[in-house]
């Protein structure tokens, strides 16, 4: 199968045949293959996530016979290395060398935020992982769609259902010192405190930090819990380095949608258990698509899928809904990319999902506890909260007047020194 | 005209046709990119190739540049004021480096260079509400020097190619000068300098301002092409990207860098699109190319080229060139 | 602040020392020795890191695991040295390029064998849990990995101080050709030293792991911290390299937790400070 033009290249450059027959040899009779453009990362530290977003994909793409609602995709995919130069570079790569009629990826916010521009004014038809909510409230781009969540969406049903369910009253927050980590918390703590919780410290440690006693050293004595929105392979170190200081059973834990990813959970094991994620995503979730997804995943990469290669798989899916509404015509970018945002999925991956104005999601937010059953560590749902916007329960317009999700701001009432 | 103004018109042809020649817009912005890349390079290797001084902080002056452009732009100031007052900027803060870095010689100068452009990176990383933190900047527009619209890539293109060129024959011309002697017997000879009445420290510290003001045109030129500042552009890595080009190429000539800045830009951005392990390649071509041609490329197969001369000319005796002459 | 809080990051602090100080004196050495700045050498911490992780991953002991990680990086170092160093003696800048190239291979390599998701090198279960001194928390592995760092701290001191091949090291920090002079076998020192420093990055890595995991971009958050201990304990001194790892353990902890806004250069800082106005280090000797 030619899914992969990497694979089909070196198959070309074996048989030392030219470029030009590159387009030969799986061209389907009735039309010409819908050229698809991937960035994602496969080298260097961000390079977890973007490898099970390549996986999520593939998975995707191999189910379907390579094809999208009826068309043979012929996917050209980039590694951006996290870098938002090289982000660009190939970014252009795929638009300008390669045709391609809509791009899927960037991972990271700032990666989105250096194509931001040419998005526009190449008028590609986007659909991003990446959180920077600006670019769905504040500074809408009319071509980038988000399928997946906001870096906040479901930390505002987390801190609900921590204040409600957990009756947390005094958290510490920690995550990493980046605009992800910034925005996850930000929302955790705006949804927290109106529910009638305070937080009552907030640490950020830089994303080169090796080590985190000295962070976990200062949290304060006579805390309820914690929340945690830790990405990457941070999320495994913060989880066990809880419990090395002696926290685990005493503080609860609660995070954000990335600390306690299905592809660290297994090695997180025993440090986990009991702690609660909020996520619009779960490998336990009871839907005939996600038992589909997971077990295509155990079998062919031996692991249950984790956020990232949901996503894509769920690009898969909502591509899949607009390439067939537009009739397979890709080609008319405006009406493709019309599509899109009119997508509406009753049985997706993640359940029922639709898009806002602004091209963001609107669907379930998960909360998730960490159990053991057998062997095995699993996400299990507790909660549905369904339906949830970016703007969570906030009146829209208010939501967008007040300064974008950061470090400071909301600004924190509750703080001790 | 003699064989080497020959040359040297027929390449500035051909640099200047790459957009009638590749025709694809894709590549000629990585043609832009290689430019703005070897600018780079070409500024550190002042300091590295003909100094002797290894900088590990040189991407701070891209950041510097970029990042106060930006703040200018956005600041509502005009874009020929911004461009002159970052530059300005970014170099001071370079002569300002430079006095701290001179205060070492070797790994120690090294590792302020490196302290500095981490400081550097730092502050753009953790000031969040003047740089955006990761999230980084934008500059609204390029500019339009002249009434001459730059948007287009074959525009760019020139735009920086003649910027490029004059950078190149100001270095050139540096590097011809008593100064640019002086500076490699400062590299060779420090003490016997210092005996020969020469301040050492005087023409070591005139370097790395002249570099930090080339690296910062380089910035300018990064942020033209970008639009967008954010800390991984003058992350450690950068800098060493920058190092590694001047040594690959051949830090002890005028050529080195921007060869070594043509391979290690289209490795990663060409390269990559079709080998998944371009990483392993990359460190392969360092390793290869230094174990066969100890001081880089360009001066490898220059010699290269000499001993076959040679041995076509006489082939009797030992070719035993002598190595490279500091240029 | 609490007493609680000055003791357990005096306690942080003394780990995290100690965890430089393996990961930093075998770059000390070959620094001191052979002045090849091993640009490599935060690649050799994360691929012991990663042998550590395989060999606990296949049911192997702890102790095993690092002993294993400081062979098979001891192994690369060796090849790395024999093969393509050693040409380039005197070379610097061939130097730097060849050992960030190595590094570059060794970074991708461990991305394809281990993939991008991080590793973990479980401690042997007994240190796992928190030790309770007083009514807080810390963990035992960590209060292990001082001893151990003693330990070697030790070893080398005898090493170093009592041997023939110490006295020979010393030689030849000191001045390489007198110690050439009087009949050193110098390129067989080179390699001795070399894969001293090798075998103590691959231990040191396995010993880090239960504390830092092993991922993808460990080398790069390694590899400054190796070059400002060594900076601030001077190149080739063993005295330096332990003391220089205290000094870095105490300002990181200390730094981050009473400065939090400078956390991103609390170390590059004092070191710049140290340079500028003490261009040798704290211990070090002349620069040729």
């Amino acid at each position: 199968m030619a899914m992969h033009r990497r694979k089909v290249l070196k198959g070309i450059a074996a048989s030392g045949a030219s470029l030009a027959v590159l387009k030969a040899p799986y061209v389907q009779a009735q039309a010409a293959p819908m050229r698809v453009g991937f960035l994602t990362v496969k080298t260097g530290p961000l390079a977890s996530g973007g490898l099970q977003m390549e996986q999520g994909l593939l998975t995707y793409l191999k189910d379907r016979n390579n094809m999208l609602g009826g068309r043979t995709v012929e996917l050209t995919t980039a590694d951006t290395t996290g870098n938002p130069a090289v982000c660009r570079t190939k970014m252009q790569e795929l638009v300008e060398r390669f045709n391609v009629s809509c791009v899927l990826g960037p991972l990271a916010a700032f990666e989105a935020l250096a194509i931001d521009d040419y998005i526009r004014s190449s008028r590609t038809p986007t659909l991003a992982v990446a959180g920077a909510e600006d670019l769905t409230q504040r500074k809408p781009n009319a071509w980038f769609t988000r399928p997946g969540a906001t870096s906040a969406q479901p930390s505002h049903a987390v801190a609900d259902f921590a204040a409600k369910d957990l009756k947390l009253k005094r958290v510490a927050t920690i995550a990493d010192d980046f605009a992800f980590g910034h925005e996850n918390v930000a929302g955790f703590q705006r949804t927290f405190e109106d529910a009638g919780g305070k937080v009552i410290q907030k640490l950020w440690t830089p994303l080169n930090a090796p080590d985190y006693g000295t962070y976990i050293s200062q949290l304060k004595p006579d805390l309820d819990g914690i929340y945690t929105g830790h990405a990457g392979s941070n999320g495994l170190k913060i989880m066990r380095q809880l419990s090395e200081y002696g926290l685990k059973g005493k503080l609860k834990v609660v995070g954000g949608f990335t600390p306690i990813d299905e592809s660290l959970l297994q090695q997180i094991g025993d440090d986990g258990l009991g702690a609660h994620t909020g996520n619009w995503y779960s490998a336990e979730l009871d839907f005939p698509e996600n038992k589909k997804f997971v077990e295509l995943m155990r079998r062919d990469y031996k692991v249950d899928p984790g956020v990232y290669a949901a996503s894509t798989y769920l690009f898969g899916e909502v591509l899949d809904a607009a390439v067939k509404a537009v009739g397979g015509k890709v080609e008319d970018k405006e009406a493709f990319q019309k599509a899109i945002r009119a997508v509406k999925l009753q049985n997706s991956v993640r359940g029922p999902m639709h898009f806002d104005e602004f091209g963001n999601v609107v669907g379930n937010i998960y909360i998730r506890r960490v159990d053991k059953v057998g062997t095995k560590y699993v996400n299990a749902v507790v909660k549905t909260y369904p339906n949830v916007s970016q703007f969570w329960t906030y009146n829209k317009d208010e939501f967008l007047k007040n300064p974008v999700y950061s470090r400071d701001n909301p600004p924190a009432r509750y703080l001790e020194r | 005209m003699n064989r080497k103004s020959i040359a040297v018109a027929i390449g500035a042809t051909a640099c200047a046709a790459v957009p009638w020649i590749i025709t694809n817009d894709y590549f000629v912005n990585l043609a832009s990119q290689i430019l703005i890349y070897a600018l780079l390079a070409l500024s550190l290797n002042l300091l590295l190739g003909y100094g002797g001084m290894v900088s590990l902080g040189h991407a701070a002056f891209l950041g510097l540049t970029g990042y106060s452009t930006i703040l200018l732009v956005l600041a509502g100031h005009d874009q020929l004021t911004t461009a002159i007052l970052s530059v300005v900027f970014s170099t001071a803060c370079g002569a300002l480096f430079g006095v701290l870095a001179l205060r070492a010689s070797g790994i120690g100068f090294l590792m302020i260079t490196l302290a500095l452009g981490q400081i550097v990176w730092g502050i753009a990383y953790r000031a969040n509400e003047l740089t955006g933190g990761d999230n980084g900047l934008t500059l609204p527009a390029r500019p339009v020097p002249f009434g001459i619209d730059i948007n287009s890539a074959s525009n760019f293109y020139h735009f920086t190619l003649i910027v490029f060129a004059i950078a190149l024959f100001c270095i050139w011309r540096m590097t011809r000068s008593p100064f640019g002697a002086a500076l490699c017997g400062t590299r060779d000879q420090p003490r016997r300098m210092s005996m020969l009445g020469h301040n050492v420290w005087m023409i070591q510290w005139l370097t790395f301002v002249i570099a930090s003001f080339w690296g910062s045109i380089s910035g300018l030129l990064y942020i033209y092409y970008n639009l967008f500042m954010s800390p991984h552009a003058i992350s450690l890595q950068q800098s060493a990207e920058a190092l590694l080009m001047a040594i690959l190429g051949g830090a002890t000539t005028l050529s080195g860098p921007i060869v070594g800045a043509v391979i290690i830009t289209i490795v990663k951005n060409v390269v990559s699109t079709y080998i998944e392990r371009w990483n392993i390649l990359l460190g392969l071509i360092f390793v290869i190319v230094i174990m066969f041609m100890p001081n880089g490329l360009v001066p490898g197969c220059r010699q290269l080229w000499q001993s076959i001369q040679s041995r076509r000319k006489a082939p009797a005796p030992e070719t035993k060139s002598a190595s490279e002459p500091a240029p | 602040m609490q007493w609680q809080f000055w003791i357990v990051q005096t306690l942080n602090s003394v780990s995290f020392g100690g965890l430089l100080f393996l990961l930093s004196s075998g770059f000390s050495l070959a620094f001191g020795l052979m002045r090849i700045p091993n640009l490599a050498h935060g690649a050799f911490f994360m691929l012991g890191a990663y042998f550590g992780a395989t060999v606990v991953y296949f049911g192997g002991d702890f102790w095993l695991a690092a002993l294993a990680a400081g062979v098979g990086v001891g192994i690369v170092g060796i090849a790395l040295e024999r093969f393509i160093l050693r040409p380039l003696a005197g070379n610097v800048q061939g130097q730097v390029l060849v050992t960030l190239g190595i590094s570059f291979i060794i970074a991708d390599v461990c991305l394809l064998v281990w993939t991008g998701d991080p590793w973990t090198v479980p401690a042997p279960p007994a240190m796992r849990r928190p030790l309770l001194v007083a009514g807080f928390a810390f963990p035992t592995y960590r209060l292990v990995v001082v001893v151990i760092a003693l330990v070697a701290a030790v070893a080398l001191y005898f090493l170093m101080e009592r041997t023939r091949l110490g006295a020979m090291i010393r030689a030849g920090v000191d001045d390489m050709e007198m110690a050439r002079g009087v009949g050193i076998p110098v390129s067989l020192l080179f390699t001795v030293v070399f894969l001293l420093g090798a075998v103590l990055a691959g231990a040191a890595g396995a010993f880090g792991g239960p504390i830092l995991n092993a991922y993808p971009g460990l080398d790069a958050d390694m590899l400054p911290l190796a070059l400002i201990v060594v900076i601030l304990g001077g190149a080739g001194s063993l005295l330096g390299a332990f003391v220089g790892s205290f000094i870095v353990g105490f300002l990181y902890n200390f730094g981050i937790a009473l400065f939090p806004d400078l956390a991103y250069f609390i170390l590059f800082l004092p070191m710049l400070l140290v340079l500028v106005f003490m261009p040798q280090g704290l211990f070090g000797r002349a620069a040729p």
